[in-house]
C-alpha cells in the first residue's frame, strides 16, 4: 500500500507541524551517521552541504569532473518565489494554486502548499550566498514573468540563472568538502543501489577514471540524479544526464511515478540534421517580449522556404500569432505544453517556417520599437528615428537576453536582433520520477530522492522556474529535516560494513553486466540503439499519443532493447576511461524505462498536462480541440513496480485528493 | 544559407592511453562535414567512423553543448577552444573550417591539469582552490535575512554578475605561456569582494585561494593578457587587478 505520509492538520499548517513533530538527531550523534547523496546538481548540492552543515559524514557522487558541472549549470530563465516584491498580488496561496493548476491537477496539494511556502527562503539563502540575481537601478531585486501565470515572480540572473545558483550551491558544498565534512567524489557513477535488511544501505560505483567498481556504505542513499528526458535520444538535456540511477533503485523496489509525463518545452532551437547530438533550449522568458507567428498565407510559407522572400517582408496583417489569436488572456505566456501542442498544430498544418516544416517565429521586432521608445522619452530625445529607437531598443533586450541570442548566433548563424528566431519544441523535462512520500522517502526504506529525480511537485505539466525552486527546496530545506526523522532510529547502528554478502552479490552483478558488454563485441554502435529508440519515442511517445502507437511503440522498444543485447559493440576494456562504456550502460537502462514509460502513457487514457492522448479532446464549445482530462478515472499517481520485466510492472495508485482547489478545467483563453 | 555539406579534412589528434602513458598526435580524415555541425558533432562522426573500423574512439569531456558547464576543453590549431571568440569548444561551429581544413587538436597542457586520457585532463585543482575560500560562510538554516534587506548598487551587482559567469573551464591556463590560474582565480574572488555578503571574509579568503593556487603548481602571472583573449565568457583582466589589490589589502594589515 502507498502511503503518502500527508501530515494532517490545515493545509498551510502541516509543514510546521511537522517539522515540529518528527524526530531530531542530536547534533552530537550526526557525526556518526553517513548518508550518500548521488548527485551535485541543485538538489543533491543543496542536499548534500546543508545535510554536511548538519553535522552528518556526507559522501557525495557526480559523473562529471567537478560538482559544479552537474546538468542544473544550463537553466537559462529563472527561479520562482512568492516574495511578492513586486507587490502584484502574490502570495505563497497563489504560487501553490499556480503551480497546481499548471500541472493539470496531477499533484498533490500538500507537497506543493509547502514548496511554495519556502520558496521565499531560498531567495534570501541564495542572496546570503552571494549569488548576483539581477537587480533593478534602486539596488532592488528584479522580477520577470514565466508562461501560466499572471504575476511577475521569477527571480533571474540574465540567461544564466542556474549557473548562478549552482555555483552559489557548489560554494555551500566547496566550504563542505573544506572542511572534511563532504567526500567528493568526481568521476564515479552509481551504477546499483546495495538494500541490506530491507534498507538502502550504499551503492555500488564505478570509477570513470579507472574503471575500479567500488563499494560505499550509509545509512541513507539520496538520489539527486536528475531527469530522464535523453531516452528520446535528443533533449535540451545534457549529454550524460541519465536514467540509471533512479533506475537501480527502480529495479531494487522503489516505485517508479507518471514516467509518461514529460515536458516538451516549446521554444527550442529545430534540428538540422542526422548527426544532430542534442537541441538547445532557448529560455522561457524570451516569450516575455518574443512573440511567437507563422504566415497566414500558405504562399508566404512557400515563398520563405524557398528563399525568396524573408520573415522581416511580411506585413503585420500578414502573420498569424497564433498563440494571441487561441488565447487572448494570456497569449504568448500561455503554459508549455500548450504553446508546444499550438506550434506542432500550425506545422502539422504545413505551415512550418523552414526546410523541414518544423519551425515558427519568435519574433523580438516588436518589443526592441517599445523598449526603444521607452529608453527615447527618458533618455529626453525629440523625434528619434526608427534607426535610433532599434538601436536603444536592441540595447534593452541585449541587457536582459544578451547571452541567449549569442547561444542562438552561434549556432544557426543568424542575427535574432535582425530577424525572427526559428523555434520548435523540444523534449525538456520529466515530470515522473520516482515516487516519494511527503518526507521524499522512496519505497525503498532510507532511499529519498530529490529534484528531478523524483515525481513530486509538478503533476503533469512543470510551469517556467519552477524546477529549480523545487531541486532547492528539497535540498536545502526539506530534506534537510525529514531525513532526520528516518536517521534518529540508526544513532546505534555504526558504521555500515561493506564486506556483507549484499555488496558482494550488488558488486557481482555490476561487473557482469559490464563484461557482458565489453565481451559482447556486436556490430553496432551504443548510439545507433540510442537513435533508434529516439525516434520510436519522439514518433509514437511524444507530443501527442495514441492506442495504437503506443502498443507499437512497446513491441518496439523490447525489440531494439534484445537487438541492443544481442549486437552492441563497445570497444576498449572496463579498466580504463571509457566513455563508450559509460553510455551503454546508460542506454541499456533507457531501453527498459523506454517502455515503461510507454506503458504508462497507454494506460493514461486521457490528456492531461505534457501527456496528450488523441482519443481525449475537447469535441465542442469554447475549448473545442483543446486536451480533455478524465477526472474521475484518472485522478491518481500511478506508482509503478518492477517485475521482472518492463511491460510486466505493476501499477499501484495513489488516488490525489484536493480539499483546497476546486478541479476545473484549465483555460487559458 | 544552403548547407555546406561536403567539407573534407584531416584531423591531427592526441591521443594518450592514460596518465602514465606517454601520447603522440594521430591523423584521421574525416568526410562529407556539414557546416552546420557543431565540432564535436564532427568529433562524434569521427568516433563513429572509428568504432565502426572497430577501433577505439577519442576520448573528450562534454556535457551541456551549449557552452554552461565547463566541461568541454580543447586545444585546436594552437588556440584553447579554438579559432572563434567568446565560444567553446563544444559552440564553434564547422563553418569557422573550410574544406581541405587540417585540424590539430590537442588537450589543455598544464603541469596542475594531468592529461587523463586523450584530450580529457583533470582539473580537480580547481575544485581545491574553491573548497579553500570560494565562498561565503553561511548556513542553509532557512534563516537568512530577507533578500531585499540589503539593497545592492546595480552597478556593483552587475560586475559581480560578469565575474561570477566563469565557467571554470580552464581555457585561460591552458592558453598562458606560464599556465596560470590567475583569470580563474580572480573572477571568484572579485564576484565576492564586490558583494556586501563577501567582506567579512575578504582578506581571509583571497589569502587561503591563492595560497592554494600556488601550491597547485600553477604558474605566475606576467600580466600578458592571453587568458582574457581566449577566456569564452569575456572575463575580464580588470578582475585580475582587482584581486591584486585585494590580496596586497590582506597582506599589509
Ligand atoms: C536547458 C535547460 C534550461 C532550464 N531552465 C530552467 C529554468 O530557467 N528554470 C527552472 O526552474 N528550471 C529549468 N530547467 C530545469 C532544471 O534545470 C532541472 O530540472 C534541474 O536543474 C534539475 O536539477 P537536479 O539537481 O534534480 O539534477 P541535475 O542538475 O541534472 O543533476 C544531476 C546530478 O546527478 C549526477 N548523476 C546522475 N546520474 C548519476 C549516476 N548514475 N551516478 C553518479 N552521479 C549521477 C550528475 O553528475 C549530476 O551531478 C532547465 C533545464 C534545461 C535542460
Ligand atoms: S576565466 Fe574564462 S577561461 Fe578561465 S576558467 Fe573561467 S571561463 Fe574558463
Ligand atoms: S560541453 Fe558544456 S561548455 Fe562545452
Amino acid at each position: 500500500m502507498l502511503d503518502s505520509k500527508i501530515p494532517g492538520g490545515p493545509l498551510k499548517d502541516k509543514w510546521t507541524k511537522h517539522k515540529n513533530e518528527i524526530n531530531v538527531v542530536n547534533p552530537a550523534n550526526k557525526r556518526f551517521i553517513d548518508v550518500i547523496v548521488v548527485g551535485s546538481g541543485l538538489a543533491g548540492g543543496a542536499a548534500a552541504a546543508s545535510l554536511a552543515e548538519l553535522g552528518y559524514n556526507v559522501k557525495c557522487f557526480c559523473f562529471q569532473d567537478s560538482p559544479r558541472r552537474a546538468h542544473s549549470i544550463a537553466a537559462q530563465g529563472g527561479i520562482n518565489a512568492a516574495k511578492n516584491y513586486q507587490n502584484d498580488g502574490d502570495s505563497t496561496y497563489r504560487l501553490f494554486y499556480d503551480t497546481v493548476k499548471g500541472g493539470d491537477y496531477r499533484a498533490r496539494e500538500a507537497n506543493v502548499y509547502r514548496l511554495a511556502e519556502v520558496s521565499a527562503n531560498i531567495i534570501d539563502q541564495c542572496v546570503a550566498q552571494g549569488v548576483p540575481f539581477a537587480r533593478e537601478y534602486g539596488g532592488l531585486l528584479d522580477n520577470r514573468s514565466f508562461g501560466g501565470v499572471l504575476v511577475s515572480r521569477t527571480f533571474y540572473a540574465k540567461g544564466q540563472t542556474g549557473q548562478q545558483l549552482l555555483l552559489g550551491a557548489y560554494s555551500a558544498m566547496s566550504r563542505q568538502i573544506g572542511k572534511g565534512k563532504i567526500k567528493m567524489y568526481n568521476r564515479h557513477e552509481m551504477l546499483e543501489l546495495v538494500i541490506v535488511d530491507g534498507k538502502a544501505r550504499g551503492i555500488i560505483a564505478r570509477n570513470l577514471i579507472t574503471g575500479e567498481i567500488e563499494r560505499h556504505s550509509a545509512h541513507a542513499v539520496v538520489l539527486g540524479s536528475g531527469g530522464y528526458g535523453n531516452v528520446f535520444f535528443l533533449s535540451t538535456n545534457a549529454m550524460g544526464s541519465n536514467v540509471s540511477a533512479a533506475w537501480r533503485a527502480h529495479k531494487k523496489g522503489a516505485f517508479f511515478a507518471n514516467p509518461c509525463y514529460t515536458q516538451i518545452h516549446p521554444t527550442c532551437i529545430p534540428r538540422s540534421g542526422d548527426y544532430q547530438s542534442k537541441l538547445t533550449l532557448m529560455s522561457e522568458s524570451l516569450r516575455n517580449d518574443g512573440r511567437i507567428w507563422v504566415p497566414k498565407d500558405m504562399k508566404d510559407v512557400e515563398a520563405i522556404r524557398a528563399g525568396k522572400k524573408k520573415p522581416t517582408d511580411l506585413k503585420e496583417e500578414e502573420r498569424d500569432y497564433y498563440l494571441e489569436r487561441r488565447y487572448p488572456a494570456f497569449g504568448n505566456l500561455v503554459p508549455r505544453d500548450v504553446a508546444s501542442r499550438a506550434a506542432k498544430e500550425r506545422c502539422d498544418a504545413g505551415y512550418g517556417v523552414n526546410e523541414t516544416g518544423e519551425a515558427v517565429y519568435l519574433d523580438f521586432s516588436s518589443a526592441i520599437m517599445r523598449y526603444g521608445r521607452e529608453k527615447a522619452t527618458v533618455d529626453g530625445i525629440k523625434n528619434p528615428s526608427d534607426q535610433k529607437v532599434r538601436e536603444l531598443g536592441e540595447k534593452i533586450v541585449e541587457a536582459k537576453y544578451g547571452n541567449l541570442f549569442q547561444m542562438y548566433e552561434k549556432i544557426t548563424d543568424d542575427n535574432p536582433y535582425k530577424t525572427p528566431m526559428m523555434i520548435y519544441p523540444a523534449v525538456h523535462y520529466t515530470m515522473g520520477g520516482l515516487w516519494v512520500d511527503y518526507n521524499l522517502m522512496t519505497t525503498i526504506p532510507g532511499c529519498f530522492a530529490a529534484g528531478e529525480a523524483n515525481f513530486s511537485d509538478h503533476g503533469a505539466n512543470r510551469l517556467g522556474a519552477s524546477a529549480l525552486m523545487q531541486g532547492l527546496a528539497d535540498g536545502y530545506f526539506v530534506l534537510p529535516y525529514t531525513i532526520g526523522d528516518y536517521l534518529a532510529n540508526d544513532i546505534r547502528t555504526g558504521e555500515i560494513p561493506t564486506d556483507s554478502k549484499e555488496f558482494d552479490e550488488a558488486e557481482k552483478d555490476v561487473k557482469q553486466r559490464i563484461e557482458r558488454l565489453i565481451n559482447n563485441k556486436g556490430t553496432k554502435s551504443v548510439d545507433h540503439f540510442h537513435k533508434r529508440l529516439g525516434k520510436v519515442m519522439w514518433d509514437k511517445v511524444g507530443m501527442s499519443r495514441n492506442a495504437q502507437g503506443l502498443q507499437e511503440a512497446m513491441a518496439e522498444i523490447k525489440q531494439i532493447r534484445e537487438e541492443f543485447h544481442n549486437d552492441v559493440f563497445v570497444p576498449g576494456t572496463a579498466n580504463e576511461f571509457n566513455p563508450e562504456l559509460e553510455k551503454a550502460t546508460r542506454v541499456a537502462d533507457f531501453l527498459e524505462l523506454g517502455e515503461l514509460f510507454a506503458k504508462d502513457a497507454l494506460e493514461r487514457n486521457e490528456s492531461c498536462g505534457g501527456h496528450f492522448r488523441e482519443e481525449s479532446v475537447e469535441l465542442d464549445g469554447e475549448q473545442k480541440g483543446e486536451a480533455k482530462r478524465d477526472d474521475v478515472n484518472f485522478t491518481y499517481v500511478a506508482a509503478w513496480e518492477w517485475n521482472g520485466d518492463p511491460a510486466a510492472s505493476v501499477v499501484h495508485k495513489e488516488q490525489l485528493e484536493f480539499k483546497n482547489i476546486e478541479l476545473k478545467q484549465r483555460s487559458y483563453k | 544559407m544552403a548547407a555546406n555539406t561536403g567539407m573534407n579534412l584531416t584531423l591531427k589528434i592526441w591521443r594518450q592511453k592514460d596518465a602514465k602513458s606517454s601520447g603522440k598526435m594521430e591523423t584521421y580524415q574525416v568526410r562529407d562535414i556539414s557546416d552546420h555541425m557543431s565540432f564535436l558533432e564532427m568529433m562524434d562522426v569521427l568516433n563513429e567512423q572509428l568504432i565502426g573500423e572497430g577501433k577505439e574512439p577519442v576520448a573528450f569531456d562534454h556535457d551541456c553543448r551549449e557552452g554552461i558547464c565547463g566541461m568541454c576543453s580543447m586545444y585546436i590549431n594552437g588556440e584553447a577552444h579554438g579559432p572563434d571568440r567568446g565560444v567553446t569548444t563544444c559552440q564553434l561551429h564547422m563553418r569557422k573550417f573550410k574544406d581541405g581544413d587540417t585540424i590539430y587538436i590537442e588537450p589543455w597542457r598544464a603541469t596542475a591539469f594531468p592529461v587523463v586520457k586523450d584530450l580529457v585532463v583533470d582539473r580537480s585543482s580547481f575544485d581545491r582552490v574553491m573548497n579553500a575560500g570560494g565562498f561565503v560562510s553561511v548556513n542553509t538554516s532557512g534563516n537568512a535575512q530577507d533578500a531585499n534587506a540589503i539593497p545592492i548598487p546595480k552597478e556593483d551587482a552587475d560586475k559581480a554578475f560578469d565575474a561570477a559567469t566563469c565557467i571554470g573551464c580552464g581555457a585561460c591556463v591552458a592558453t598562458c605561456k606560464n599556465a596560470s590560474a590567475m583569470l580563474f582565480v580572480s573572477a571568484k574572488v572579485s564576484q565576492l569582494s564586490l558583494l556586501p555578503q563577501g567582506q567579512v571574509e575578504a582578506k581571509d579568503r583571497v589569502q587561503k585561494m591563492v595560497d592554494q593556487m600556488d601550491k597547485e603548481g600553477f604558474g605566475n602571472c606576467t600580466n600578458t593578457g592571453a587568458c582574457e583573449v581566449e577566456c569564452p565568457k569575456g572575463i575580464s583582466l580588470d578582475n585580475i587587478a582587482r584581486m591584486n589589490s585585494e590580496y596586497l589589502k590582506a597582506s599589509t594589515k
